[in-house]
């Protein structure tokens, strides 16, 4: 507790002494235009969020927020300096200046927003813990689990959320606690629980690594709120903006049924929603120091969020997450993006 | 009284001591016990191997480029394959690797040039691989210069960064460590505490918590815009950690000759340096050898640490592949191949040190 406390002493010290410095310094448009580059911090490797490929290349629906925000500046979505960081060394790797954009799969809390000196820009993904069932057991829904076996990592929020879910609805359970994922999927495949909790997205991760994938299912129940975004500095407004707007942008596009295929045909459509986000009427980048194209940058290179989603994590991919409340809010889910005028 | 003045011809060892049968009736059968554990070991042995060599020989898949091209009986080595550069050059663009290959091609080349005592000019081999390779390696690798394009270092990675982070931490901390272990041993007052606090203090702090004050406690220190990259933080930090503990092992080499050798030179009317560089430590390095080979190895083994600051050696990169959704649950494999890499490196070090010891045997060893 004391070392968290120091910890967070140090990083507030450290964002007084930055607060102080940025004003002496250009605008992180600036340096990133500078520099050519969009200095973005992922995680050290999170299935379908980031990670790389064969060829070295990062990919999943974090790493695209970089590349929309490079697309977005540089016109180039390949432009990104990827910095891998661990949980406890992201927020300083921001505060610090080493990242301009941190999208590591970053639970958006009150205390995050409003103590580090950091702005949340958007959610690119509401997850949430969930349970995974083997099919023979035939539930349904997480009121079924009165008294079950339930295996779940060690020192995460995951244990606590679940000790609460059942306390408040009045439930029983057995917990059995392992170290690692790995150990946990261990326990889990050899029959030790009845059922898996973690967040959804990684059950998804966690389901692949089965010996039969298709014997186990997730359950749609979640029992805690975990909305994943990207974030910046504080006292950089214009910066804010950008991040912002390259994520609604891409949900906007998904909206109005704009995707990478056809944007350029798009360029020409009557639709004044369509025809404002491609910055064929007005200028809309002009106020964020963008060129006016900035939304077709991005939806050319990047994709659309639909895309994103599909592609990364969805049922393109080999995670096969459902949309779920991550579908548009004209399609029944919570995704939302204020209009671009 | 009779005679023999001819000596008994020389005969073979009688039948029944001599070759396999009797080797292992001597060592391995000679009474029921031994008998007993013996068969206990060999089937011990025989429900490990025969699994193992299932599991990574006959039953594993070898060729394709995907997962689907995997069985799940046996290993996976198409994982393997397919992500075999970047275990070696880590993030490294793949149109640039040449540039990784001169850099090993000289650096293995160069090591062999020192060790094979056959090869010629050894001194300037030395010389060029203590000043002049690091800054051809360094242009190589960083570019900038020459129309190179500039590859940063978040880039580096694998057995290129573990390679890197090993031969800086060794060829740094030995003279760092040298310089410490005299001045531990020096009877100025000054010298003395400062050489025990610094090593007191490197010793008595885990790596761990030194990578983690460069990566996450320094640049909240520093001005912003003047960070100093991540990989120098974590090549500072392990260089002055192993050279704390390579003092104490060099100073454990000192206290193994007698007084009697530097008092005899100080006799001859020689200076402390020439004391020091003429008898003391050529004698004192030669004792020291398995101690500072254990230091290298143990550093070796350490750089594996850099992977909680987000720098992905060749154990990261591993378990960057293991999160790719594409090759999800091949970390068994991933995890073989790694320990394979460091076993390499780790034993040929170690069959070095005691060809080394062997061929500076001057009679030390009893």
């Amino acid at each position: 507790m004391l070392n968290k406390k120091y910890l967070a002493l140090m990083v507030s010290a450290g964002s007084i002494t930055l607060a102080g410095m940025s004003s002496a310094h250009a605008t992180t448009l600036e340096d990133t235009i500078d520099s050519g580059e969009v200095q973005c911090g992922v995680s050290d490797g999170l299935p379908g969020f980031s990670a790389p490929d064969d060829d070295g290349n990062w990919q999943g629906i974090d790493v695209d927020v970089c590349r929309a925000v490079a697309a977005a500046v540089l016109g180039d979505s390949e432009a990104v300096n990827y910095i891998s960081l661990n949980a406890v060394e992201r927020f300083t790797a921001l505060q610090s200046g080493e990242v301009d954009v941190l999208s590591r799969n970053t639970t958006w809390t009150t205390t995050r927003d409003t103590t580090l000196g950091l702005n949340f820009t958007g959610v690119t993904f509401y997850d949430g813990q969930g349970f995974m069932v083997s099919k023979d057991l035939g539930v349904s829904s997480v009121d079924e689990l009165d008294g079950a076996a339930i295996c779940i990592q060690s020192g995460t929020t995951t244990e606590l959320n679940l000790a609460d879910y059942f306390s408040a609805n009045d439930m029983e359970f057995d917990p059995i606690v392992f170290d690692t994922s790995e150990q946990t999927v261990g326990g889990y495949e050899a029959g030790r629980c009845d059922v898996l909790t973690s967040d959804t997205s990684q059950l998804a991760a966690l389901r692949i690594q089965l010996d039969d994938p298709e014997g186990s299912e997730i359950l749609s129940d979640v029992i805690s709120k975990e909305p994943l975004g990207p974030v910046v500095r504080q006292g950089d407004d214009q910066w804010f903006n950008i991040v912002k707007w390259s994520l609604f942008a891409m949900m906007n596009a998904e909206e109005y049924g704009v995707d990478s295929e056809n944007v350029d045909e798009m360029l020409e459509s009557e639709d004044p929603n369509i025809a404002r986000l491609l910055g064929e009427d007005g200028n809309y980048g002009e106020e964020m120091g963008l060129e006016a194209d900035w939304a077709y940058q991005i939806i050319s290179q990047v994709g659309n969020y639909g895309e994103s989603f599909d592609r990364n994590v969805g049922m393109d991919s080999p995670l096969e997450i459902e949309r779920g409340i991550n579908e548009l809010w004209t399609e029944g889910g919570i995704q939302y993006a204020p209009p671009v005028r | 009284m009779i005679h023999n003045k001819e000596t008994i011809p020389e005969q073979p060892a009688p039948k029944g001591t001599i070759g396999p049968i009797a080797w292992l009736r001597s060592n391995l059968f000679n009474g029921p016990i031994n008998s007993l554990f013996t068969l206990l070991g060999l089937y011990v042995l025989y429900l490990l191997v025969v699994p193992t060599v299932q599991w990574a020989f006959i039953d594993a898949d070898w060729v394709g480029s995907s997962r689907e091209d995997c069985s799940r009986v046996g290993a996976c080595w198409v994982f393997i394959n397919a992500r075999f550069s970047q275990f070696i050059y880590g993030l490294y663009p793949s149109e640039e690797y040449w540039r990784a290959n001169i850099v090993f091609a000289m650096f293995f080349t160069l090591i062999a040039w020192m060790a094979i005592p056959r090869l010629p000019f050894k001194r300037w081999v030395a010389i060029f691989a203590l000043i002049a390779f690091p800054v051809v390696a360094f242009v190589l690798l960083y570019g900038g210069y020459f129309d190179l394009p500039r590859v940063s270092t978040n880039r580096w990675g694998g057995l290129m960064l573990t390679l890197l982070l090993a031969s800086v931490g060794m060829i740094g901390a030995l003279p760092i460590g040298i310089v410490l272990a005299l001045g531990r041993r020096s009877s100025m007052p000054i010298v003395k505490s400062f050489c025990i606090i610094f090593i007191e203090f490197w010793r008595g702090v885990p790596l761990i918590t030194i990578l983690f004050m460069a990566s996450v406690m320094l640049p909240l220190f520093l001005p912003s815009g003047m960070g100093v990259d991540r990989l120098v933080r974590a090549l500072i930090g392990l260089t002055l950690f192993q050279s704390a503990y390579m003092a104490e092992v060099i100073r454990g080499g000192l206290q193994a000759i007698p007084k009697g050798q530097e008092e005899a030179a100080a006799a001859l009317g020689m200076t402390y340096w020439k004391r020091m560089g003429l008898i003391i430590m050529p004698q004192a390095l030669k004792m020291m050898i398995p101690g500072i080979v254990n230091t290298f190895i143990s550093l070796f083994k350490d750089t594996t640490l850099v992977m909680i600051i987000g720098l992905f050696d060749l154990l990261g990169i591993v378990q960057a592949a293991l999160s790719d959704s594409r090759w999800l649950g091949f970390s068994l494999e991933g995890y073989v191949f790694a320990a394979f890499m460091f076993w390499i490196f780790c034993f040929s070090m170690s069959r070095y040190s005691q060809y080394l010891e062997r061929k500076l045997n001057t009679g030390h060893k009893q």
